[in-house]
């Protein structure tokens, strides 16, 4: 693109800045307006964590995070489907392996903490997953080809366990005449626990192997 | 009963994990879990038939705090012609894929598509439509690039861009409208814009414009089409007839729902107006294209942009009509040309599929004597053209006859000329077609060659030509409409 | 809202991959920072934790979409290098 549109763009584009800026400010200053955040607040006691932001992401709108949870397995069919993936990096020299061998094993259990605060403060299955994720990573960087993951079956099944337990116990809560996704309170703990740690595993192995780069 | 929405969507969905955990299988897992899939969604279209609109609030929250699902007719419409063209493009997969490792990545990306179109028919909240719109995206781009080439790749990755550009835009929108009213649900959001009166006019607006921009470069609609074609045309058969016949479809069921639902209060008509006349730019270029495209898969992906042109004509009119009998008319129409489109370009681009493996190539120009050696898909392409086309008895003959009595009623008469434009020039890259595919060779005796994919893709091809146009009636009690009948 | 006008700037100007998938998420970023903007309420009210999960699912989604933009366009590369 020459010099000229570039310009141009910038122009118009700054101008469209400039307008949505005086509509938010207009939408957010001239009344503050009705906003979930008292409803929600009000259903944290009955969501079966008392973290806000988890309740929203596992219960009131769980819907959403059981297709986001599928959006990370797209992305990683997607790219197991280009090919075969390329290969790894040399194996590191002793100072980087002794490191990466207490690194990992910290990420791991920083993780399984992340997973677990989520109920009551800021933390949860991503969190936890990603950390699980850049342990593989840093596998990968440290010569591991295969970056700490098992063997295909084992890696396909671990990619769907957080999409799976997710749809099951929601088609079982259908079932037992609940509703899909609804919570019996007393259990909601527990469900969303169950729910988290699959999501973990499955989050933490797709990152990885997304990393690797292609097929198992 | 409303445990049957979500199950659309599960269904297809714990299919996709299946046939990703057992590859081996991916066949056969992949076609019983689509006669699944299409066993729910005719579920759901049997309740809202007998029913009226269906709702689900997911987690038992209620809105504004959870999710809802809902299916109108119209969704319920979309969802069927969904399942059927689903079904048919995975019996034709398992022939068309049938000796290639790419079985094994095509069936789950598949029926996570399917599981994402599902969502997003069945979606009653906007942030929901927004993941299953990026859902729709990764897998549609991640499917179209499955033959690996660097043509197919380049261009899919282009699709994926511009997904994400247009997908980020519409949830500008979203957060606008969040800001000022503090709700996501469509019906909820829909009854606050209408009384909000004035108050929020700008916000409704600028939501209204992001919104509809985002979603526009998603549906193709001129000028923002210029990744369609090269997308579509480089994909593998049954992808293509996916993208073109019912992926393209869901941004415009997005825009459709914006336009006539959450933001019917505020849209105006001539900013409606702005839409209809990109939409009619649409037709012409699309279709000019179309008739000077080399290959049989170009000329079907510029005739999509024609046909999504015509969609968007249909709403200055709607908006011009005034609520009554000749106004639910042109939603049928608009709903039915949509159906017909789907099922003709699907069934178009599983034939131009069987063409190019059979002759090697799709060079339109090179394609003589197809027609003696591939009776049934020569016939395919014969009547899905017809129904590209509009003749009668199809589903888009009703269309079209109803779009130009409502421009009449409407004072608008640059519609019919538009019309008029789209319909020779459709007649005319179809007959092109047709044309070279007779030669000199000779004939074989048998109609069907290959019934596992020939099959699928003629039956796409009777529905849209002979059921949609036959049987369009029950079309308006679907859609919950007073006026009966076809036209 | 000026780094979603200063995405979409950089994302329609700049021709590579990389640049391109920055300005995505400089835009996505820009998104974002509305949501979170929206979700405060005052000093004293508790932020509202709905936008809040909203951007949280963003960001997973954006994270995933350039992922797999990466990967199509690694393999762009490598089928451009063979030809």
């Amino acid at each position: 693109m020459s010099r000229d549109w570039s310009l141009l763009l910038g122009m118009l584009l700054a101008l469209l800045a400039c307008v949505l800026l005086w509509v938010l400010h207009g939408a957010l200053m001239d009344q503050p307006g009705p906003r979930l955040a008292d409803l929600a607040a009000a259903n944290v006691p009955y969501s079966g964590v008392s973290n806000p932001v988890t309740s929203v992401l596992l219960n009131f709108r769980a819907y959403d995070t059981l297709l986001e949870l599928a959006v990370v397995l797209a992305a990683l069919l997607g790219i197991w489907a280009l090919g075969p993936a390329v290969p790894g990096f040399q194996p590191s020299g002793p100072v980087l392996a002794s490191m990466v061998s207490w690194i990992v094993p910290l990420l791991i259990l920083a993780g399984g903490y992340m997973l677990w605060v989520g109920g009551h403060a800021p933390g949860g299955a991503f969190q936890a997953g990603a950390l699980l994720g850049a342990a593989g990573v840093i596998l990968r960087l440290g010569g591991d080809p295969r970056a700490g993951l098992p063997d295909e079956t084992m890696q396909r099944w671990l990619a769907v366990a957080g999409t799976a337990v997710f749809t099951l116990v929601g088609l079982a809560l259908a079932a037992a005449g609940e509703g899909f996704l609804t919570y019996p309170t007393d259990w909601a703990k527990w469900l969303i626990l169950l729910i988290e740690t699959a999501a973990t595993i499955a989050i933490g192995v797709t990152l990885a192997a997304a990393y690797v780069g292609g097929r198992p | 009963m409303t445990d049957l929405l979500p199950l659309a969507v599960a269904v297809p969905l714990l299919a996709a994990l299946l046939v990703t955990a057992l590859p081996r299988q991916a066949a056969l897992l992949g076609v019983l879990g689509a006669a699944a899939t299409t066993l729910a969604a005719g579920a759901v279209l049997t309740a809202v038939w007998l029913n009226g609109a269906l709702t689900a609030d997911l987690g038992g929250w209620g809105v504004p705090l959870g999710i809802s699902m809902r299916a109108n007719g119209f969704a319920a419409a979309l969802l069927a012609m969904t399942a059927l063209v689903a079904l048919a493009t995975s019996v034709y997969a398992t022939g068309y894929f049938a000796d290639s490792p790419k079985a094994v990545h095509f069936w789950p990306l598949w029926l996570l598509l399917w599981a994402s179109l599902n969502a997003l028919l069945l979606a009653a909240d906007l942030f929901n439509l927004f993941v299953t719109l990026e859902l729709l995206g990764l897998c549609a781009a991640a499917l179209g690039a499955l033959t690996g080439s660097a043509d197919a790749v380049k261009a899919n990755l282009r699709y994926l861009l511009v997904g994400l550009l247009g997908s980020t835009t519409y949830l500008m929108g979203v957060a606008l409208l969040y800001s000022a009213y503090g709700a996501l649900d469509i019906a909820l959001l829909a009854e606050h814009i209408a009384a909000g009166g004035d108050e929020n006019n700008a916000v409704d607006a600028a939501a209204l414009t992001l919104m509809t921009v985002g979603l526009a470069l998603k549906a193709a609609l001129f000028p923002l089409h210029f990744w369609l074609p090269p997308a579509h045309a480089n994909a593998p058969a049954p992808v293509s007839a996916a993208l073109s016949a019912l992926v393209v479809k869901g941004a415009v069921y997005i825009i459709v729902i914006l336009w006539l639902e959450l933001f019917a209060s505020v849209a105006t008509a001539s900013a409606a107006m702005v839409l209809g006349l990109l939409g009619a730019a649409g037709v012409v270029w699309g279709s000019w294209r179309a008739l000077r495209a080399a290959r049989l898969k170009l000329m079907a992906a510029y005739s999509t942009v024609a046909q999504i042109g015509y969609l968007f004509m249909f709403l200055p009119l709607i908006a011009a009509t005034p609520p009554g009998p000749a106004r639910d008319n042109l939603f049928a129409a608009l709903v039915l040309m949509a159906l017909s489109h789907g099922f003709a370009k699907a069934g178009f681009f599983l034939a131009a599929g069987l063409v190019q493996q059979q002759a090697g190539h799709d060079r339109i120009d090179d394609l003589g004597g197809t027609a003696q050696q591939m009776p049934a898909t020569t016939f395919t392409i014969g009547l899905c053209g017809s129904a590209l086309i509009g003749l009668p008895p199809s589903g888009s003959f009703i269309g079209k006859w109803l779009m130009m009595q409502g421009a009449i009623e409407a004072g608008q008469w640059w519609w019919i000329v538009v019309l008029l434009i789209g319909t020779l020039l459709a007649a005319a890259y179809t007959f092109r077609v047709l044309s070279r595919a007779f030669g000199l060779e000779p004939t074989p005796l048998r109609f069907v060659t290959d019934a596992r994919s020939e099959i699928p893709a003629l039956m796409l091809a009777l529905t849209a030509v002979g059921v949609l146009g036959l049987a369009a009636g029950p079309l308006w009690t679907l859609l919950g409409l007073g006026a009966g009948g076809a036209a | 809202m000026i780094l979603f006008a200063l995405g979409i700037w950089s994302f329609l100007s700049h021709e590579a991959l990389l640049r391109k998938l920055i300005a995505f998420n400089v835009m996505g970023g820009g998104v974002f920072h509305v949501f979170i903007a929206v979700a405060y309420r005052g000093d004293t009210a508790p932020p509202d934790p709905v936008p809040h999960a909203l951007v949280l699912t963003g960001i997973v989604v954006a994270v995933s979409a350039t992922a797999l933009a990466l990967a199509l366009g690694g393999r762009a590369q490598d089928a451009a290098d063979h030809d």
